[in-house]
């Protein structure tokens, strides 16, 4: 068991409380660097899909987890994010102007959206938001000055000289430094009046405001942020890509995104993480076991889906705080050991469970 | 100067009549009580002050300034803060927590400078650290500082919501029956609260209340209500032997 003292405020605003943080953190740092150098080609990739995907969790954590709004409409603010990266790349603008402007964009269209939604909480939100998303697929599909529509459109390459930034190793690290950077900010954020109003409101919006939270600014600012961040990771999804059509962004992508966040841990950047390395690995896991059963269970259409809706189910049930309140319960094991005590999260889930029937 | 002064306050909801025409003047200092039996009005006077409802008619005013119509989140940064009858604190946030979003009027960062964590941020949440730090110690609070609140008992979490209205360092102090849902040892240390924070934090409190020992106790003057209208004024003594409040509220 570890004690802290605090001698100091300052304790209580650093990043990293004490030095068991900078030594675990640093190990996962070495090691996310060191990976692709013992790892072949094809789970490089996979890796930089992990990242793509966390990048786009950990959007929809701060307006999902953190600011308490369901959205299901988070594939559009994806395929704004990688439409800009690819239209502005073939406009001939410079990659690290791009990048950039495809989160500008997604945030300023996250900003459209944030304002009507201002009065709508829940399930309306979540429905609103999934009218969004069918009205920017669309767009997308119609729009064919800018998009070549269902045609599709090819994704020009980042290239500085012979060196190609947008695939292979070059890539797999650019999208790790993007997480790592994104994940900072938002930890900024998060420590800072900004992300104590956002959890406040997802808590108690009257109270809330009744501190002096603006509640019209702080959602508007946690969608632009959230939509931000999504359209950054659209961008690079862009590259992993190759090659962009309405199809890519669907409603099916929104509903990932929500599994992620949910399967992973809901309310904590860790949970974007495990998330997204959850929904990268279940359909490989998936087709491994398919290999394994007899044809007329691994053959059926819906295979997948159907185990992905009971894995999201039993989370939900049984785990509501998700791969991330798991981890802390298992760490939690192994920090009072043997004094760990069965009944220790027995009184929480119980309350968890009475208040899910108000 | 008028400190707080309410006039002709009315709203009605549909046909209901939830607050008739309630003048009163609250002076600079003092603790002002308003009793009354369930669904006079209490609460909702609260409401239309914190401008959670619009009023259909009547005028609020705060340090000379009509504030009928100002927008909810900048009553706190005016000085005006609040406690909420149901506990209406964030759950799943640690007390200290709590306490610092009671700082959040005082605020004046942006996302881009707090998204980097400029220096000038990091100043500003040491200052309001040091504010909270000062409820803490006034409250004696230290010891659930780092505690979530779901995890509180009932009682301390009333403790924590008057802190964290304290957090906002308001004039005037809207209390919200203080003493619901406490024994009588809690109560008799909200009745000590209410004195320190008149005395030695100079703050003005507004309560609803219910428990007539504490609102003799602390009050220096009570508003009876009785079907949204004002049916008494005047010190807690005078205001027990009115007639027509033994027989609205109090009971012979």
């Amino acid at each position: 068991m570890r004690f802290i003292f605090k001698t100091d405020y300052h304790q209580d605003i650093r990043l990293a409380p004490h030095s068991g943080h900078v030594f675990w953190y640093g190990l996962l740092l070495a090691l996310v660097i060191a990976a692709p150098f013992a790892l072949d080609e094809y789970y490089v990739g996979q890796l930089t899909q992990v990242g793509i995907m966390a990048i786009a969790g950990v959007g929809l954590m701060v307006l999902t987890g953190y600011t308490g709004l369901v959205s299901l409409g988070h594939a559009a603010f994806f395929g704004v994010g990688a439409y800009a990266e690819a239209v502005l790349l073939g406009l001939g603008v410079p990659f690290f102007v791009t990048m950039p402007a495809a989160a500008v964009s997604a945030a300023a269209v996250g900003i459209i959206v944030g304002i009507p939604a201002l009065r709508l909480a829940g399930i309306y939100l979540a429905i609103a938001t999934f009218a969004f998303a069918l009205i920017v697929e669309e767009i997308m599909g119609r729009w064919e000055s800018v998009t070549n529509g269902y045609t599709g459109l090819l994704v020009p390459s980042i290239d500085i000289g012979d060196f190609s930034l947008s695939s292979g190793l070059p890539f797999y690290f650019l999208t790790m430094a993007i997480l790592v950077l994104v994940i900072l900010l938002v930890l900024n954020l998060l420590r800072a009046p900004t992300g104590r109003a956002m959890v406040a409101i997802r808590d108690s919006e009257i109270s809330a405001q009744s501190m002096g939270v603006n509640l019209a600014v702080v959602k508007t600012t946690a969608f632009a942020v959230s939509a931000g961040i999504t359209g950054l990771a659209g961008a690079l999804f862009a590259h992993k890509l190759g090659f962009l059509s309405p199809e890519s962004f669907t409603i099916l992508q929104s509903i990932e995104l929500l599994v992620l966040v949910i399967v992973g841990g809901i309310g904590s950047l860790h949970g974007a993480v495990f998330g997204a390395i959850f929904v990268l690995a279940l359909p490989q896991a998936l087709a491994i076991m398919k290999d394994h059963l007899p044809p007329a269970i691994g053959e059926q259409p819906g295979f997948e889906p159907l185990i992905f809706g009971l894995i999201l189910i039993f989370f939900i049930l049984f785990e509501p705080f998700g791969i991330y309140g798991r981890w802390l319960k298992v760490k939690l094991y192994f920090q009072l050991f043997p004094l760990y005590k069965k009944a220790t999260f027995k009184r929480q889930k119980s309350y968890m469970k009475s208040e899910r029937l108000r | 100067m008028t400190f707080f002064r309410v006039e002709n306050l009315a709203i009605h909801f549909g046909g209901v009549k939830a607050v008739d025409g309630v003048t009163f003047e609250i002076a600079r200092g003092e603790v002002f009580t308003i009793i009354g039996p369930n669904g006079a009005g209490k609460t909702t006077i609260f409401n239309l002050i914190s401008r959670i409802y619009d009023s259909t008619e009547g005028t609020i005013t705060f340090r000379d300034q009509d504030i009928t119509r100002a927008a909810p989140h900048r009553i706190a940064g005016l000085g005006i803060a609040r406690t909420f009858q149901n506990i209406e604190l964030f759950e799943t946030a640690t007390v200290l927590q709590n306490l610092l979003i009671g700082r959040h009027a005082h605020s004046r960062s942006n996302v881009f400078s707090e998204a980097l964590f400029l220096p000038s941020v990091r100043r500003a949440e040491f200052a309001h650290r040091e504010k909270v730090e000062e409820v803490i110690d006034f409250l004696n609070l230290a010891h659930y500082r780092d505690q979530m609140i779901m995890n509180l008992p009932y009682g301390v979490r009333k403790v924590v919501e008057l802190a964290r209205a304290l957090c906002t360092e308001p004039e005037l102090l809207l209390l919200d029956e203080p003493s619901s849902g406490l024994n009588v040892e809690e109560t008799q240390d909200v009745s000590f609260w209410i004195e320190d924070i008149k005395k030695d934090l100079g703050i003005t409190v507004l309560m609803v209340e219910h428990d007539m020992g504490l609102v003799n106790e602390v009050s220096d003057r009570v508003l009876v209500l009785n079907y949204g209208r004002v049916l008494a004024e005047g010190s807690p003594q005078d205001v027990q032997r009115d007639p027509e409040v033994i027989r609205a509220y109090l009971g012979g």
